[in-house]
């Protein structure tokens, strides 16, 4: 169910401008990883080419290649559709299909995988994915209500439940509770570590307390100035990086002295 | 001021009365409301208008309307009633028949532009569908009559033989088709009409979705095509609606390409492949104008109010059919 990450000599372009340059790179499987930097710092745009998202954009494009469990996504043979229905994205802002139910929303990406599926079968993903995104208990008497009507955490939390309905190897997060309060926040932290067990979670994050709490390893990008590339400046333990980090750029950030 | 402490200098109550601007948004709130009550002023001129002026046809009695009128033969079947009837029904089938070719194509040119041409090609081709809207309505109907109907003509004549045997594909009774000025054709040349229009309101439409689902869709592994049908087509539903609805307004309400087209007649005949058999209100006004008499323009703007009853009744559909699952729509 979960697998390992690893990137090499990852540049990413969008057509001539070089906007995340050089990086390498694992992501060990069943743990969570947290991109931290500065904004414009290209991490989220690098965490969307580990499943091939910011080709949507027209003119971007990779050089080097993504590594899943030793298959590279950018091969030739390797469908972008495919490799999406491989790894989920959860967004930053909670975005549920709003003419879509709540149990519909959930069901959205298994239909696109497998067109027939029983109705028993289907209220039992209904319910395992909204229990394994913490929204069951919530939600559960109005299942037919549509997405749109719930609290923005509860929205979040859905995504994280339509994402996970498709069982993915990976999950990503680009910054999934910049958009919401402290204790929607609350609950989506708590969520990540149950998820934990099952995927592997790689988050993008402005909030370097989340990335302290949430994460088991981290990795801080950054920029020289503006028009200048993303750069991945260093990757450890996360508790290491917040304590002992071996570059100075590092302990800057993380100790607020810029960013 | 009933606080002991005065500031030093109290400023008069007046200084804060009125401010810069506030006649210029005065002005402007009654010019909108003047606007917006324009619109209801028209709507109820024209509703009375064509009421007091129908009235005179309408509370003839058949027979004596039939003796003044050249163009009303009750005894042929062909009373003012019946008329109405017959080219409420005709004009209702043409224009179902244009919605029927024009709203797939259109909702596919638009998704093509939206979503699948690359970005130069798709403004380009935008300016050229804007392009097409402004072509004037004699201009289909001269292009209709010598191009397009003489082109038509083998294929009609291959669809009466070999799917003669559904009702609404039933040559003529002499087997063959040999003038191509049918409903069909009608259809067609009103379908080409309506075309920007629906394709141009669409697109714009399509061009709302908003990134954010279309992204969801994608990052679920949907394939571009699955994407639409998740994200783009829901949210652009009432749109869609909406721009048949236009489109549909100009089928309905089309004169002069009908006109030059369809070789007309009164009847309620579903063979749509036979010459003589329909004509549409706004046609059939257009060619008894100006041969009429007083009490003929009453019956023919008795005419004109079913037209614009139909019109109502068919926008009033379209907001019902919007309106039905608001709760679920993409404005929430």
């Amino acid at each position: 169910m979960s697998k390992r990450i690893d990137v090499n000599n990852l540049n990413v372009y969008y057509s001539n401008f070089l906007a995340v340059e050089d990086v390498s790179l694992s992501i060990e499987p069943k743990s969570v990883t947290a991109f931290i930097g500065p904004s414009g710092c290209g991490k989220s745009t690098f965490l969307r080419t580990l499943n091939r998202m910011h080709e949507v954009i027209p003119g971007a494009r990779v050089e080097g290649e993504v590594l899943m469990d030793g298959v590279n996504l950018y091969a030739d043979s390797v469908d972008p559709v495919t490799v999406r229905r491989h790894v989920g994205m959860v967004f930053q802002r909670p975005n549920p299909f709003p003419t879509m139910s709540i149990a519909e929303n959930v069901l959205a990406g298994v239909k696109l995988n497998n067109k027939r599926i029983s109705r028993s079968d289907a209220d039992d993903l209904v319910e395992s994915s909204l229990r394994g995104a913490n929204l069951w208990e919530e939600v559960k008497d109005r299942l037919d209500k549509p997405g749109s009507s719930l609290s923005g955490g509860q929205q979040q939390r859905l995504c994280i439940a339509r994402a996970i309905a498709i069982k993915p190897d990976v999950l990503l997060m680009d910054e999934p509770c910049s958009a919401l309060d402290p204790i929607s926040t609350l609950a989506i932290e708590d969520l990540i570590q149950e998820l934990k067990n099952d995927y592997t979670i790689v988050i993008v994050t402005h909030n370097m307390q989340q990335a302290a709490r949430v994460s088991d390893r981290t990795a801080f990008f950054n920029i020289a100035g503006t028009g200048k590339p993303g750069k991945l400046i260093e990757m450890n333990d996360t508790p290491t990086m917040f304590s002992t980090p071996s570059e100075k750029a590092t302990e800057d950030y993380i100790s607020g002295r810029f960013g | 001021m009933t606080t002991t402490q005065q500031s030093p200098e109290t400023e008069p109550a007046s200084d804060y009365g009125t401010h810069p601007g506030a006649a210029a948004n005065h002005f402007f709130k009654w010019l909108s409301t003047g606007a917006g009550l324009l619109i209801l002023i028209t709507l109820a001129a024209v509703a009375t208008f064509l009421l007091e002026e129908a009235w005179p046809a309408i509370s003839l009695s058949a027979a004596e309307l039939g003796e003044k009128v050249s163009f009303i033969k009750p005894e042929d079947g062909q009373s003012l009633l019946e008329i109405v009837g017959f080219l409420v029904y005709g004009t209702v089938l043409i224009s179902v028949i244009a919605l029927l070719l024009a709203t797939p194509v259109s909702i596919g040119i638009a998704l093509f532009i939206s979503h699948f041409a690359p970005r130069r090609l798709a403004q380009g081709l935008g300016y050229l569908i804007d392009l097409l809207a402004a072509v004037p309505s004699v201009v289909y109907g001269l292009w209709g009559v010598a191009v397009l109907v003489p082109f038509l003509q083998p294929f009609y004549q291959w669809l009466a033989d070999y799917f003669g045997w559904i009702p609404i594909f039933a040559a003529p009774e002499s087997g063959e088709v040999f003038t191509g000025r049918v409903a069909l054709s009608a259809g067609i040349v009103l379908a080409i009409m309506v075309i920007p229009i629906i394709s141009a309101v669409s697109r714009e439409v399509f061009l709302q979705t908003p990134k954010l689902h279309e992204e969801a869709a994608l990052a679920m592994g949907a394939t571009r095509w699955e994407m639409i049908r998740m994200a783009v087509f829901p949210f652009g539903r009432s749109g869609m609606i909406g721009a048949t609805m236009l489109g549909l307004g100009r089928a309905l309400g089309e004169t002069m390409a009908v006109l030059m087209i369809i070789s007309p007649g009164l009847t309620f005949s579903p063979y749509i492949l036979q010459p003589n058999q329909h004509n549409t209100i706004a046609a059939y006004i257009a060619l008894q104008f100006p041969e009429a008499n007083a009490l003929g323009v009453n019956s023919l703007i008795a005419m004109g109010l079913a037209l614009f009853v139909i019109t109502l009744l068919v926008n009033m559909l379209a907001r019902w059919v919007v309106s039905r699952r608001s709760e679920f729509s993409g404005a929430n």
